[in-house]
């Protein structure tokens, strides 16, 4: 099977309440993984997670991580990053409550 | 219990104050995280996946009801209404803001607690045996020992940059329900000619690389308690490799140096410093042991409670598997189960830890203990009080009747929380608890230690556990493998893998054969899983976790 042609996020946690954050094109941090920029290549990622992790005094550990198309929108590649955009899966907690500011 | 003097007060104190300011500069930009980070850890706050996380410790596991109460309105207050006691005697909160730390910290000092020392590359919280002070089976109370070292080793500034943490165990009873064979340093009390000593037992760890402790001191005498200890903690600090963190624990230096020439080494360093220990030690040691009395327990005797446990089987079945042998035979140890089918091991809510601290006043001397099993002891309890005690439990969901049975797993938060997790763990064990529970097989099973990790560190005791389950990351799915016949007693063992792991879908069919397999070869119901284990080897178990690999050896 080959493997399909992933693209990539830019996430952190928020730095006073701790929350999944996602990098937006407006160059600012949501809380919702559908308002992540997604960048189709790599370069271009690196860079702005240059910018991105610039903004120290609002974030904490900026990193890239895939995503998967998935029906026009997208999708985390990894499970690891579902729980992330969702929450724990043994309370409704986190994201899935509902989406808080940040 | 311990009380705080004023030195330890204005100490909590003081480094609050200093973590407050610390938290200001942080949020308004003064500190990077890379500067911030390792003072965060000095004080117990983690980032986890969804949120920050503060770890408090509970020395040897001890609390008062008081001291409960605050950690069920901590949770309250500033997080979500529920708090995870670990296997390590530590409370964990999930949910904390950064901001609101400060404040959770100034909460904890106002009951004597903190959470210094609870990360990073420093002595962490002492453990001792959930049962100490009140077993049947004690030798001599650990918990003034445990206290002797944390006060040592707090803030010691020889050893707060170690190579890796360090982690002591301390037990006072013939049977080891500290795991202490799985420490940096696990102290056994032990007796010779009327005077207690110290079995000392170095370089057992689990993580990466699992090591059983090896027998350093057959018989250390207490005098010599602090200056050993310091003396090996001063000899790893030197030899530890720094250079590889995956090398960094005791266990591998005394892998790579030799038990014997380390312990030359060790004899060497503590001929040294002996002098200097000039027996001020001894004299704290002597008023902490004062403080450990125990409580005045009540001369009554006991006949209501026959009457209970002959008539009423649900409470017989709670009292045989949740009570202990005490060492007033008027008394018990109950456990308050935490493992109820399908609940996250080792959660209690705030109405939960509120009813324990009530219950514990009035029932049980103002004493409690979290045991490293994430259950919630009470060690004192008069056997006429036993009955009003479960009647009391019941609706809070906390007379499950499940002590050392398949659905008391340990489980460690795993990927639902943790940031180094590769699998859930939380999952699996509400799946095999509610599986074996509904199917009213447990108590025929008998004692049976599940113990779950989400990822090679093994918060989740997996290596010691009869079955142990290791979450992993296989192409992107979640992977768990088995291992059999782990042990964390005094019979210290490291489980063998079992072969090739299973899918998440996969593993409950797997347990299940594999308690089918154990129910049908075993001698009788007397002899458990890990008897039966130790009989038979792994051929039978083997063969029904894996029934397709046998059938092609048998067609080949
Ligand atoms: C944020 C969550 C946690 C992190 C980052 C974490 C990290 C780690 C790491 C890195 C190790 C391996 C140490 C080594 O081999 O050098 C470890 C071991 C261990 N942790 Fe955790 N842990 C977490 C939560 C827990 C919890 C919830 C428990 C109790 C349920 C726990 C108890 C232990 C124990 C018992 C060990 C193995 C004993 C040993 O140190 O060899 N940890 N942890
Ligand atoms: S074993 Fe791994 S997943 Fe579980 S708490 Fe420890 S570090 Fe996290």
């Amino acid at each position: 099977m080959p493997t399909p042609k992933l693209s990539q996020i830019i996430t952190a946690n928020a730095l006073i309440n701790g929350d999944v954050i996602y990098f937006t094109r407006h160059g600012t941090w949501s809380p919702n993984f559908d308002e992540a920029e997604v960048f189709e290549d790599d370069a271009i990622a690196q860079d702005v997670l240059i910018r991105a992790s610039a903004q120290a005094d609002q974030t904490v550990g900026v990193y890239l991580t895939k995503v998967a198309a998935d029906n026009g929108s997208y999708k985390p590649a990894h499970f690891r990053e579902d729980f992330r955009k969702t929450g724990p899966s043994n309370y409704f907690h986190g994201k899935q409550e509902g989406v808080k500011n940040v | 219990m311990y009380k705080y003097n004023d030195f330890d007060r204005s100490f909590i104190e003081n480094r609050n104050r200093q973590f407050r300011a610390q938290v200001a500069r942080r949020i308004d930009g003064s500190l990077t995280e890379d500067e911030f980070k390792p003072l965060r850890l000095m004080n117990g706050v983690y980032l986890q996946l969804h949120a920050y996380m503060l770890r408090v410790a509970i020395p040897y596991g001890s609390l008062n009801s008081a001291q409960l109460r605050q950690l069920a309105y901590i949770a309250e207050r500033w997080d979500r209404g529920y708090g995870h006691f670990t296997t390590r005697q530590n409370i964990q909160y999930n949910w904390p803001k950064l901001s609101d730390i400060p404040e959770m910290l100034d909460a904890l000092a106002a009951v004597n607690m903190h959470a210094i020392q609870t990360s990073g590359n420093t002595i962490r919280n002492v453990t001792a045996d959930h049962f100490a002070g009140a077993a049947a089976d004690e030798i001599a109370d650990p918990r003034p020992y445990a206290e002797l070292i944390r006060q040592w080793s707090t803030d010691h500034p020889e050893f707060q940059f170690l190579p890796r943490k360090f982690k002591v165990a301390v037990s006072g009873a013939h049977q080891d329900r500290a795991v202490t064979k799985a420490h940096d340093i696990g102290l056994r009390i032990t007796e010779r000619a009327g005077k207690i000593g110290f079995d000392v037992i170095i370089g057992g760890g689990l993580g990466r690389t699992p090591m059983i402790g090896k027998t350093i001191q057959e018989f250390l005498p207490v005098d010599d308690l602090l200056p050993y200890i310091e003396a090996v903690v001063s000899v790893w600090n030197l030899l530890g490799r720094r250079d590889n963190k995956y090398k960094a624990r005791i266990k591998i230096t005394v892998h790579e140096t030799g038990i014997d020439e380390i312990k030359a080494l060790i004899d060497q360093r503590f001929n040294e410093i002996r002098p200097s220990f000039s027996g001020i030690d001894q004299s704290l040691l002597n008023s902490i042991i004062a403080d450990f009395q125990g409580p005045e327990l009540r001369n009554e005797p006991v006949h209501e409670f026959h009457t209970r446990y002959d008539s009423a089987a649900v409470f017989r079945s709670w009292i045989d598997t949740n009570t202990a042998a005490h060492r007033d035979n008027t008394h018990s140890i109950v456990s308050i189960s935490l493992k109820k089918p399908g609940q996250t091991p080792g959660d209690a809510s705030s109405a939960q830890m509120r009813v324990i601290a009530d219950l514990a006043e009035k029932y049980g001397y103002d004493e409690i203990r979290i045991s490293h099993e994430q259950n919630i002891v009470l060690p004192h309890v008069h056997k006429e009080d036993l009955f009003a005690l479960y009647c009391a439990l019941k609706p809070y969901d906390l007379a499950t009747a499940n002590i050392g049975l398949i659905s008391d797993i340990i489980a460690c938060p795993g990927m639902d929380y943790c940031a180094l997790a590769t699998a859930r763990s939380i999952p699996i064990a509400q799946q095999i608890a509610t599986h074996f529970d509904a199917l009213k097989i447990e108590h025929d099973i008998g004692h049976l230690q599940v113990k779950i990790s989400g990822c090679i560190n093994a918060c989740g005791h997996h290596h010691v556990g009869h079955i142990g389950i290791l979450g992993l990351d296989r192409a992107g799915v979640e992977n768990y493998q088995i291992t059999l016949g782990g042990d964390a007693t005094q019979t210290a063992t490291l489980g063998e893998r079992a072969g090739p792991g299973f899918s998440a879908d996969d593993l409950l069919p797997a347990i299940d054969r594999l308690i089918t397999a154990y129910l049908s070869v075993r001698l009788s119901p007397a002899e458990t899983f890990l008897e039966t284990y130790r009989r038979l080897g792994q051929a039978p178990f083997k063969a029904a976790l894996y029934p397709e690999t046998q059938q092609n050896t048998k067609a080949a």
